[in-house]
């Protein structure tokens, strides 16, 4: 015991938790140092990527995926995932948006309430069935996929959201700026923070991180699977509702389709930014910055000239690259781990 | 299951007098074919616990690559041979980096599916190929031999269901998949090769659905940008809804090929004879998809509540039971 109290002190880190805590740094750094590489090459050949304007472009996009990314990680964490993202934001933007039709003259935050409502109205329903109904959430958020996405269509028709129709006040959200930087990005980046320190320091918040690394180890300590989950599941929802506010900020013309496919790109910007799939690793920062890094690679492949075809190819490629280099990761992690506790003899 | 489609069918009849007419019933078939084809390697993928989500991109890809290829004048079995065998490479990076490298096939096939579909729009651009010889394009209006009402894709479906069906149950391949999806600690051990398994499934996998893009492009004599998008959601949900467990190890083919016929039949039923359109029927197989699992778990969760609530009229801390940590 004396001799490994002796050794402890010349290893470093010292224990595993800070050794996870330094992977965790790592990958969080990495995705920052391959977005630097980015930024760094594309703006050698090209200097107006470094630009104001083609900077506060790039963090609008992000904006959106970085919101819905916070939810999504949540889910994700708890070794969930949640597909119906991308319907939720299309019929929050619609009804939220068509406010200013029906309703002409009413204000804004109003508009926001709405399609919070609407969001919360779809990740409780998609909580209940899979935290309560104890069905796979695969399964159920694929059917709310269908579900919510028909409902949407219902209630579309043939209409859709004219930008004529909307205040200026709120296309100008989109726009604004302080100091240079869109305000948008910095309201996302602020809820980033708190869903950060929400995750980290309260234990509803680590709680998440235990269902997700194992899911019947947590619920015989003690820990309220069901209604964690159902928390999660209700967050993505909301945020989701509050990404259509931010789809109708920015696209201004709401039809049918608005939101398609969007929940595949959240969850490669989520896996990306070093969140694990099966759970119970990652971060809400990453995820964010995964965001990011997609974003801008887009923007940075169009700058140098690679035709926009392939940017999906290239998409889908990076998100089997950030796996593979997570995984080769988790069994270093692993291994590390194992030696440290031969070495230590516990 | 099969009481479902009996009940289909009957109150598509009732519906709409067109609704057994030869036209009707082919229409229903190709709609359905190549959806179902493609269920089968999934069924079988599914049971092994894993989960392909890149079907509908391979077949893009495949189908891309015929129009290209086909634009550049290159013989059409020359072509076949080039789509299945990258339909086979498709498959087998996806089983690679599966079996190989450990990763979750959830995220991999989310990763090829964004992958193969934007290498699909890179093969053919915005171009749009629809003139292919005739006898192939016949496969979308003309049907099985001579037999008006059946579609070549449904012909195709049936061989393979068969087959498939077959060598699950009464073969040992068959019964070992079974063996990974319920335990694949134990089937590893008891010397089942199950990465060379799962490999080979995701390669199937991959060769089906190249046939599959081939036929749906010969089908709509056209091979254009966004062929198939949302299939690979449709073929799961057929899947899922013919009884297969997403956990693996529970399922079979019959169930799945009646499901792929209710689905069709309840969509043809639906729309021939109500009001409703694509859209709602949207939001009926999304309902129809929760129903079938939460019917099996809720006899389970009918006794579950029953004990919460009378243990919480007690005030007492409830037993809970563990149960399969996956997705």
């Amino acid at each position: 015991m004396s001799t490994a109290a002796q050794a402890a002190p010349t290893l470093a880190p010292a224990s595993p938790r800070r050794l996870v805590e330094l992977v965790l740094r790592v990958r969080t750094f990495g995705i920052l140092g391959v977005l630097a590489l980015f930024v760094i090459v594309t703006s050698i050949i090209e200097p107006r990527f470094l630009g104001g304007s083609n900077v506060r472009f790039i963090l609008s996009e992000t904006t959106l995926y970085a919101l819905l990314a916070i939810g999504e990680t949540m889910v994700v964490l708890t070794r969930n995932v949640d597909l119906s993202v991308g319907s939720v934001v299309g019929l929050s933007a619609y009804v939220s948006a068509n406010m200013f039709q029906t309703h002409p003259g009413i204000a804004i935050p109003i508009v926001f309430l709405v399609a919070l409502g609407v969001g919360l109205a779809c990740g409780i329903t998609t909580g209940i069935i899979t935290a309560v109904g104890r069905v796979p959430s695969l399964v159920v958020t694929l059917a709310m996929l269908y579900i919510i996405r028909g409902v949407d269509t219902i209630v579309v028709g043939s209409n859709q959201v004219v930008a004529e129709s909307l205040p200026q006040g709120f296309i100008n959200i989109f726009h604004a700026t302080l100091l240079g930087i869109p305000d948008l990005a910095l309201a996302i980046a602020i809820a980033v923070a708190i869903a950060a320190y929400y995750l980290r320091s309260y234990r509803s918040g680590r709680d998440l991180y235990a269902i997700g690394s194992d899911p019947d180890a947590a619920r015989l300590a003690g820990i309220p699977v069901a209604r964690r989950v159902f928390m999660a599941f209700v967050c993505s929802g909301a945020l989701a509702g509050l990404g259509g506010v931010v789809w109708a900020t920015q696209y201004n013309t709401i039809d049918v389709n608005a939101g398609l496919g969007l929940e595949l790109q959240v969850i490669a910007a989520v896996v990306v930014g070093g969140v694990a799939i099966f759970g119970g690793s990652g971060s809400v920062v990453g995820a964010a910055l995964g965001a990011l890094l997609l974003q801008t690679i887009s923007a940075a492949l169009n700058v140098l000239g690679v035709p926009s075809i392939w940017t999906q190819a290239i998409a889908g490629f990076l998100l089997l690259v950030a796996i593979t280099l997570d995984r080769a990761i988790q069994l270093r992690l692993a291994a590390a781990l194992r030696r440290r506790r031969v070495h230590l003899g516990a | 299951m099969l009481l479902a489609l009996v009940a289909v069918f009957a109150l598509g009849a009732d519906l709409s007098s067109q609704f057994f007419s030869s036209y009707n019933i082919f229409t229903l078939c190709t709609n359905i074919g190549d959806l179902a084809i493609m269920a089968v390697p999934m069924t079988l993928i599914i049971l092994t616990g894993e989960i392909d989500l890149s079907v509908a991109s391979i077949l893009a890809l495949s189908a891309e690559t015929l129009g290209d290829l086909w634009l550049h004048h290159w013989p059409i079995g020359l072509i076949f041979v080039v789509c299945i065998a990258l339909g086979a490479v498709c498959g087998a990076i996806n089983g690679f980096l599966v079996t190989r490298v450990g990763l979750p096939s959830l995220a991999v096939t989310i990763g090829t599916l964004t992958l193969y579909r934007g290498l699909a729009s890179v093969v053919l651009g915005p171009a749009t190929v629809s003139n292919f010889p005739t006898p192939y394009s016949n496969l979308g209006v003309s049907g099985f031999l001579g037999v008006e009402w059946l579609s070549w894709s449904v012909a195709i479906f049936v061989v393979l269901a068969m087959i498939c069906g077959i060598v699950l149950r009464m073969t040992p391949l068959g019964r070992s998949l079974y063996a990974i999806g319920l335990n694949q600690e134990a089937a590893f051990y008891s010397g089942i090769r199950v990465k060379r398994l799962k490999l080979g499934l995701f390669v199937f996998s991959g060769v089906v659905c190249a046939v599959v893009g081939m036929l749906y492009a010969f089908e709509l004599s056209s091979a254009g940008e966004n062929i198939g998008l949302g299939f690979e959601l449709q073929v799961v949900t057929v899947v899922l809804l013919g009884g297969v467990s997403i956990f693996g190890g529970r399922g079979t083919i019959l169930g799945v090929a009646l499901a792929a016929f209710v689905y069709a039949g309840l969509r043809s039923a639906l729309l021939l004879g109500t009001s409703l359109n694509e859209n709602d029927f949207q939001v009926v197989s999304g309902g129809l998809l929760i129903l079938s699992v939460l019917v099996p778990n809720s006899a389970s969760f009918a006794r579950r509540a029953n004990e919460m609530l009378r243990l919480r009229a007690r005030g007492r801390a409830l037993p809970r039971q563990t149960e399969q940590a996956k997705h």
